[in-house]
């Protein structure tokens, strides 16, 4: 029986070969012994955040950050930031709010910032072509990420490729920023691949469809990290609706409990569906919620790419050094509809969407490197040509793209087959074959 | 051989698989210092710590959704549910997230975990913890189900779960962890694929599971004394069914009594029945016969809970009535 002791399919980063797993005690003293890092949410002090980390607009930000960082006090006595006033690096104009010096993290270069732009933008246009090919029959559904990209780009930017994310239906950008090829992405829209191809090497879960499910899924994949002492953070990207869901109460409860490595990024883009953030909780902001459930809880502006990839380093630095998890809340907007099939004109109005185009978080980032000299008309020529060629290298991939075969539908039910779904199979190559003769 | 109990078998099972392979660990509530409710889990605690022996929160959801995602991540959790009852908090997980997740990544991903669970009535414990619902997980592809009824399948259907890259729903009827058995040191690993000849017979097939199969030899017991000999058949995966031996049997027999404590209608003896239809009709010397719990939520009180649940004395009588 040495079969348990092989890896199955794609799972996963465990270890491969029997034996070679120390025992989760002897791992854990190793990882302590060799990076010194004890810190828990009570003490910061060894390797936790730093004060003052130069990514708040600290004029307006709410109570104390504290000496610690982000989970400053004790376990129990989570810190809130950015409540009172989401956290902010640049003004809707892209000018910095000033509160800070430098207004990001020194450690982005300018080839960063000319990346996270590019990212940013290959991802609407790309956003906009899947939208085109749904109406154009290509594409069965497709949910749009249009006012996200900030949101998106800045989290998987400040994510290491060992780091592992769980992304809901709506994460294009992320994706994108994780270096996912969205040809595989546009597939499983169109039903040619399910779940999304080229994930895994990514270290991507499958898009998770139902609403709130990955928020439980990343908490027990953290704690798998945790028992391995592997070197990952676990992201589990939801939204404000599935913060309602008792599954999200549940996974962030126990994630908690077991201080397990794992970041809960909600972006509250303000629909769930037609439902208003209003219906959805009588909390005063999402990152509130934290306070409950003892971990740090962090409300940042999802429009300003630079805030929100500073506050996303901070909270993974927050947990790889042991301080358990993080909820933020990224306040931000859905500007299109919840999905195709959806029709937001029944339920929101004009002046809403252009009061939120005017805070578009591309524009913003753009005004702002232009600024600083990073970005200038070459840099646009050449990032609308990165952007229009992914979207036609979209196109012409998923184009009448060939169906799957019809009796692969019985492949990934069970890893072995089954003689009842062999029996299935048999039966429908027959009926096909009357059918074709 | 030496005797031992349904209990100490199963604790022995996660016992050997903990040592064996370190990505193995049990979760689930009171697992730990309380060593479970029915006590399997008794001083695995103290022998393997309790980063490996977990007590959860009370949130069914989200032990069973923690097991699928440190399963996607290679681990090989064994995740403990208190009984079927309490399971259905963790529907979601269960049904549309570990039974799909394979077919959902495109293969990418597949979800190593097996849940465990006491199942089933007998014990006073009323409507809310009582019922058998191995049936509704027996519907759902993508799922095994495990029904041991033995103490040598309950010390050897765990590892080979394990060993299964697909989800394992294990379910320990509540009767049985008292009864006792002969289990030999070296007891081999039970093929999880195949259904059992428990006593075999020439008259009739009595087809039973879990904590039905001693009702069913019982009654076998008591059909013998008649002059009636009956084969037992125990079905033990419920997903997928061994179609084969079911109807080997009732070719053999010509007679097939069905013996589930879940509710008959729309039950897996409905689906065992039709495929003794579909498959043996021609060999049926009787319509095939079906002894099931009362369709009632089962009840608290003992004389109305026995009266509930299956018995040797209706299997007996069903039998009587297809001969007659």
């Amino acid at each position: 029986m040495a079969e348990i002791s092989q890896r199955v399919g794609g799972n996963g980063a465990r270890s491969t070969e029997p034996g070679t797993v120390a025992h989760w005690g002897q791992r854990r003293g190793t990882l302590h012994d060799a990076d010194g890092l004890i810190a828990g949410p009570g003490d910061p002090s060894a390797g936790g955040p730093r004060p003052g980390d130069p990514c708040i607009d600290g004029g307006t930000q709410g109570p104390e950050v504290g000496a610690g960082g982000l989970g400053a006090g004790t376990g129990s006595n989570a810190a809130l930031r950015g409540v009172d006033q989401p956290l902010r690096v640049l003004s809707p104009d892209g000018s910095p709010t000033g509160a800070s010096d430098p207004p990001y993290p020194a450690l982005l270069g300018p080839e960063q910032h000319r990346q996270m732009l590019t990212d940013m933008i290959l991802t609407r246009r790309v956003d906009a072509e899947l939208v085109d090919l749904q109406r154009q029959g290509q594409l069965a559904l497709y949910a749009s990420c249009l006012g996200q990209e900030a949101a998106q780009v800045g989290v998987a930017a400040a994510m290491r490729a060992q780091d592992w994310l769980f992304p809901q239906y709506r994460e294009l950008g992320m994706l994108v920023a994780r270096g996912v090829d969205p040809v595989g992405v546009a597939m499983m829209w169109r039903g040619a691949y399910h779940g999304g191809r080229g994930l895994l090497e990514r270290h991507t879960s499958p898009i998770c469809i139902v609403v709130g499910a990955n928020a439980l899924h990343a908490a027990g994949f953290a704690l798998g990290v945790r028992l391995d002492a592997a070197d990952e953070v676990v992201v589990a990207s939801i939204g404000d609706g599935a913060l309602s869901e008792g599954d999200v109460h549940e996974a962030l409860n126990m994630a908690a409990v077991y201080e397990v490595p794992c970041l809960f990024v909600v972006q509250n883009n303000q629909w769930a569906i037609s439902v208003p953030g209003r219906v959805q909780t009588k909390s005063a902001t999402l990152a509130h919620k934290a306070v409950a459930y003892g971990i740090p809880g962090i409300r940042c502006d999802g429009n300003d790419v630079l805030a929100t990839y500073s506050v996303a380093s901070d909270a993974l630095r927050w947990i790889r050094a042991g301080g358990g998890p993080v909820l933020l809340e990224l306040l931000t907007y859905r500007r299109g509809a919840h999905t195709t099939a959806d029709d937001p004109t029944r339920y929101r109005g004009d002046a809403e969407l252009e009061r939120w185009a005017a805070l578009d978080p591309i524009d913003r980032y753009r005004r702002h490197l232009v600024a600083e000299g990073i970005w200038g008309e070459e840099e646009e020529r050449r990032a609308a040509s990165v952007a229009d060629e992914a979207a036609a290298h979209v196109r012409a991939e998923v184009c009448d793209a060939a169906d799957p075969s019809a009796t692969g539908l019985f492949d990934l039910v069970f890893t072995r087959p089954t003689k009842e779904l062999e029996r299935q199979r048999a039966q429908l190559e027959r009926e096909l074959a009357r059918r074709r003769s | 051989m030496t005797t031992t109990t349904y209990r100490q078998a199963m604790r022995e099972a996660l016992r050997d698989a903990l040592r064996r392979d370190e990505r193995v660990f049990l979760m689930g509530e009171d697992v730990g210092r309380y060593g479970g409710c029915y006590a399997v889990s008794l001083g695995l605690l103290e022998e393997f710590g309790p980063q490996r022996i977990i007590d959860t929160p009370l949130s069914e959801s989200a032990f069973v959704g923690a097991g699928i995602g440190a399963a996607l991540g290679g681990m090989r959790p064994i995740v403990e549910i208190m009984t079927v009852n309490f399971s259905l908090l963790a529907l979601d997980q269960i049904v549309n997230n570990a039974a799909t997740l394979r077919h959902m990544s495109g293969g990418q991903f597949n979800v190593p975990l097996v849940i465990r669970m006491t199942t089933g009535a007998g014990r006073q414990l009323a409507a809310q913890h009582s019922h058998s619902l191995e049936g509704w997980y027996a519907h759902v592809p993508g799922l095994r189900i495990l029904a041991p009824a033995t103490v040598q399948d309950a010390r050897g259907m765990l590892w080979p779960a394990l060993c299964d890259p697909d989800p394992v729903l294990v379910f320990e009827h509540g009767l049985l962890y008292n009864a006792e058995g002969e289990l030999a040191a070296d007891a081999p690993v039970v093929d999880l694929t195949t259904a059992a000849v428990r006593r075999p017979g020439t008259d009739v097939t009595l087809l039973a599971y879990g904590g039905t199969l001693r009702t069913a030899l019982a009654a076998a017991d008591d059909l013998a004394g008649e002059g009636t000999s009956a084969e037992v058949l125990d079905l033990r995966s419920l997903r997928p069914l061994d179609t084969a031996t079911i109807v080997a049997s009732v070719q053999h027999t010509h007679r097939a009594v069905v013996v589930d404590e879940g509710w008959r209608s729309g039950s897996l003896s409905a689906e065992v029945s039709a495929r003794i239809t579909e498959e043996a009709f021609y060999d049926l010397d009787a319509p095939v016969a079906r002894v099931c719990a009362a369709e009632v939520p089962v009840p608290y009180a003992k004389h109305l809970e026995e009266a509930a649940l299956p018995s040797p004395g209706a299997v007996v009588e069903a039998v009587h009535h297809m001969a007659a």
